[in-house]
C-alpha cells in the first residue's frame, strides 16, 4: 500500500546521515563521554561537535549556552521549574499563554500547585498572544515569560521579539518553546532577545530521545535534575551519545538547507490547501494564514468528526492527525482551537496536515484524490449536514 | 492515537449498515453532543410491536460510527420489548470488545436506541 506522511509536526524520519554518523557510537565508540580514556574522549568529541553544531542552528554564539536534554519535554520542564526555583526570592508570578504545548502547560499547572502564580496569556482567533494583556500582566513579583514560537496543532507564529522587548521593558526573563520552529523557520536567539529555547530532535529529521535547552550566559536557573555534573553541573546523567551525534548532524542539515527547504514546504503546503478548498465544501483554515509555519495546514471538515477522517485516510495509508497527538486519549476539542475562540463542533472536524522534507508533489496529489470522496461518505452519515 | 481498534469494529466502521433516516420512522431518539464529539441519530420503523428496519446518521469517531451500526443490525427483527434490553455491553460484545476510552461510544448507541422506544412508547401511546 503507498504510505503517505503528512504528520511531521509529530514526529520525523531520521536524515539517512543522521542515521550513519550515529551507528559508530553503538558499535566501536560506545564509550562513557565522562571517562578519562581514549574511550571517553571519543565519545565527548562527538558530543561536543554535536554541541557546536545545534548552537550554530541557532545563532548561540557560546556552545556553552547549549545544554542537552533528552528531548522537548525536558527542555521544557528544565526551563519553567529550574527559572522558577533559581528566582523564588524574586518572585513567584509566570507569564504563559492559552495555547502552549503540554510539555509547558504541565510545569506551569504544576507551580501553580506549588506556590506560583500563572497567567495565561488570551489569543486571537489566528492564535497570536494579545501583546497589551501581556504589558498589563507584568507586576513586580514576574519572573518569567514563557511562549512558544510556533504553534504545534495550527502553525501559527508568535511574535516573540515584541515579547521580549515588552519583558525586558520590566527586567522579566523569557523562555520560549521553539520545538516545532527550529528548521522550519530561521533562528537566531540573539536576534531574538531570548533568555531560554527549547528544542527537540525528532522534530528536525534528528533521533527520538534527545534535545536541548539554550539557557543565555548569566541566566540564573537550578537543575532539575541533579547528580553527576555533566552539562557544566546543570543536567546531570549520562550522556546519549549516539542520539546527540545524530541531532548534531540533523542540525548542520538544518541550517545548510534553511534558504531552500522551508520555501519547498510552503509550495507543497499550498498546494494541498488550495486542492483542499476548491475540490471540498464548508471547510475552514484554522491559524493565521500567513504568519505560520511552511508545512503546517490545519482545516476543519464541517459537520464531521476528526478521529472518522484520520482512519479512513489511513486506510488509504495516509497519516495525518486531528488535534495534537499528545491529546489523543482525551476526550475533550483542542484547548488550541477553543482558545482561539473556534466552537468545540468545527474544533472536532480539525485535521492537521504537517509536511516535511520526505513529502513530494505527487504525494499531495494522491492525498488530494482520496480525501474529498471519504469526506464526502461521511457526511452523508452525519446528521449534521444537510445536503 | 493509543486505542487499537479491533477487527470486527474496523469492519463496521469501514462498511456500516443501516446509514440513512427513516422518512416515516415510528421513533427517533437523538443523543450527544458536539462538545464530547459524539452525536447519534437513530430511527427505528415498528410493525405489530417488532422492529422492522432500523437506520442511523452518527456524528463521531470510528467507535460512534461502528457501534452505531452494530446497535442498528442487533434490534432489527427483535420486539420492541427485547430491543429495550440491548445494553451497551451487548453492542460493544457484538463488536469484539472495544479500548476502555471508548465504551462510552456503546453507551450512548444504548441511550440512542433507548430514546428511540421512547419516542416510540410516547407516540403510540404508551404500549410496548
Amino acid at each position: 500500500m503507498k504510505r503517505v506522511y503528512l504528520d511531521h509536526n509529530a514526529t520525523t524520519q531520521p536524515h539517512p546521515d543522521a542515521v550513519k554518523a550515529m551507528l559508530p557510537f553503538y558499535e566501536a565508540y560506545f564509550g562513557n563521554a565522562s571517562s578519562v580514556h581514549q574511550f571517553g574522549r571519543e565519545a565527548k568529541n562527538a558530543v561536543e561537535q554535536a554541541r557546536n553544531s545545534v548552537a550554530s542552528l541557532i545563532g548561540a554564539k557560546r556552545p556553552d549556552d547549549i545544554i542537552f536534554t533528552s528531548g522537548g519535554t525536558e527542555s521544557n520542564n528544565f526551563a519553567v521549574k529550574g527559572v522558577a526555583y533559581a528566582l523564588k526570592e524574586k518572585g513567584d508570578h509566570i507569564i504563559t499563554s492559552t495555547i502552549e504545548h503540554l510539555a509547558v502547560e504541565g510545569p506551569c499547572k504544576f507551580l501553580e500547585k506549588n506556590g506560583y502564580r500563572v497567567t495565561y496569556l488570551p489569543v486571537d482567533q489566528y492564535g497570536i498572544v494579545d501583546l497589551e494583556a501581556l504589558k498589563r500582566s507584568l507586576t513586580d513579583k514576574t519572573i518569567l515569560v514563557t511562549i512558544m514560537y510556533a504553534n504545534n496543532e495550527v502553525g501559527t507564529i508568535e511574535p516573540v521579539k515584541d515579547i521580549v522587548r515588552i519583558a525586558k521593558e520590566r527586567g522579566v526573563m523569557v523562555h520560549t518553546d521553539a520545538v516545532q520552529a527550529v528548521s522550519k523557520v530561521p533562528l537566531d536567539v540573539d536576534d531574538l532577545g531570548v533568555d531560554l529555547l527549547s528544542l527537540s530532535g525528532h522534530k528536525f529529521y534528528g533521533p527520538k530521545g534527545v534535545g536541548a535547552l539554550f539557557i543565555r550566559k548569566g541566566t540564573k536557573i537550578s537543575p532539575v535534575q541533579h547528580g553527576g555534573h555533566h552539562e557544566k553541573n546543570r543536567r546531570a546523567g549520562t550522556e546519549n551519545v549516539p542520539g546527540l551525534v545524530g541531532m548534531g548532524v540533523a542540525a548542520e542539515i538544518a541550517k545548510r538547507e534553511i534558504a531552500s527547504e522551508p520555501k519547498r514546504l510552503s509550495g507543497l503546503r499550498d498546494r494541498l490547501q488550495q486542492g483542499i478548498e476548491k475540490a471540498i465544501k464548508h471547510v475552514k483554515l484554522n491559524g493565521h494564514p500567513v504568519l505560520r509555519l511552511p508545512n503546517t495546514c490545519n482545516m476543519s471538515f464541517e459537520y464531521l468528526e476528526g478521529e472518522s477522517i484520520v482512519l479512513n485516510l489511513d486506510m488509504e495509508g495516509i497519516a495525518v492527525s486531528t488535534g495534537s497527538a499528545c491529546t489523543s486519549g482525551s476526550l475533550e476539542p483542542s484547548h488550541v482551537l477553543l482558545a482561539m475562540g473556534v466552537s468545540a463542533q468545527t474544533a472536532q472536524g480539525s485535521i492537521r496536515f504537517s509536511l516535511g522534507r520526505i513529502n513530494t508533489a505527487g504525494e499531495i496529489d494522491y492525498a488530494l484524490e482520496k480525501l474529498p470522496p471519504i469526506i464526502e461518505r461521511l457526511r452523508k452519515m452525519s446528521p449534521l449536514y444537510i445536503e | 492515537m493509543e486505542q487499537q481498534y479491533g477487527e470486527k469494529v474496523m469492519e463496521h466502521f469501514r462498511n456500516p449498515r443501516n446509514v440513512g433516516e427513516i422518512k416515516d420512522a415510528s421513533g427517533i431518539g437523538k443523543v450527544g453532543n458536539a462538545v464530547c464529539g459524539d452525536i447519534m441519530n437513530l430511527y427505528i420503523k415498528v410493525e405489530k410491536g417488532i422492529i422492522v428496519d432500523a437506520k442511523f446518521k452518527t456524528f463521531g469517531c470510528g467507535a460512534a460510527i461502528a457501534t452505531s451500526s452494530m446497535v442498528t443490525e442487533l434490534v432489527k427483527g427483535k420486539t420492541v420489548k427485547e430491543a429495550l434490553s440491548v445494553s451497551n455491553h451487548a453492542v460493544a460484545e457484538a463488536l469484539g470488545g472495544l479500548p476502555p476510552i471508548k465504551m462510552h461510544c456503546s453507551v450512548l448507541a444504548e441511550e440512542a436506541l433507548k430514546s428511540a422506544i421512547d419516542d416510540y412508547t410516547k407516540r403510540s401511546g404508551g404500549k410496548i
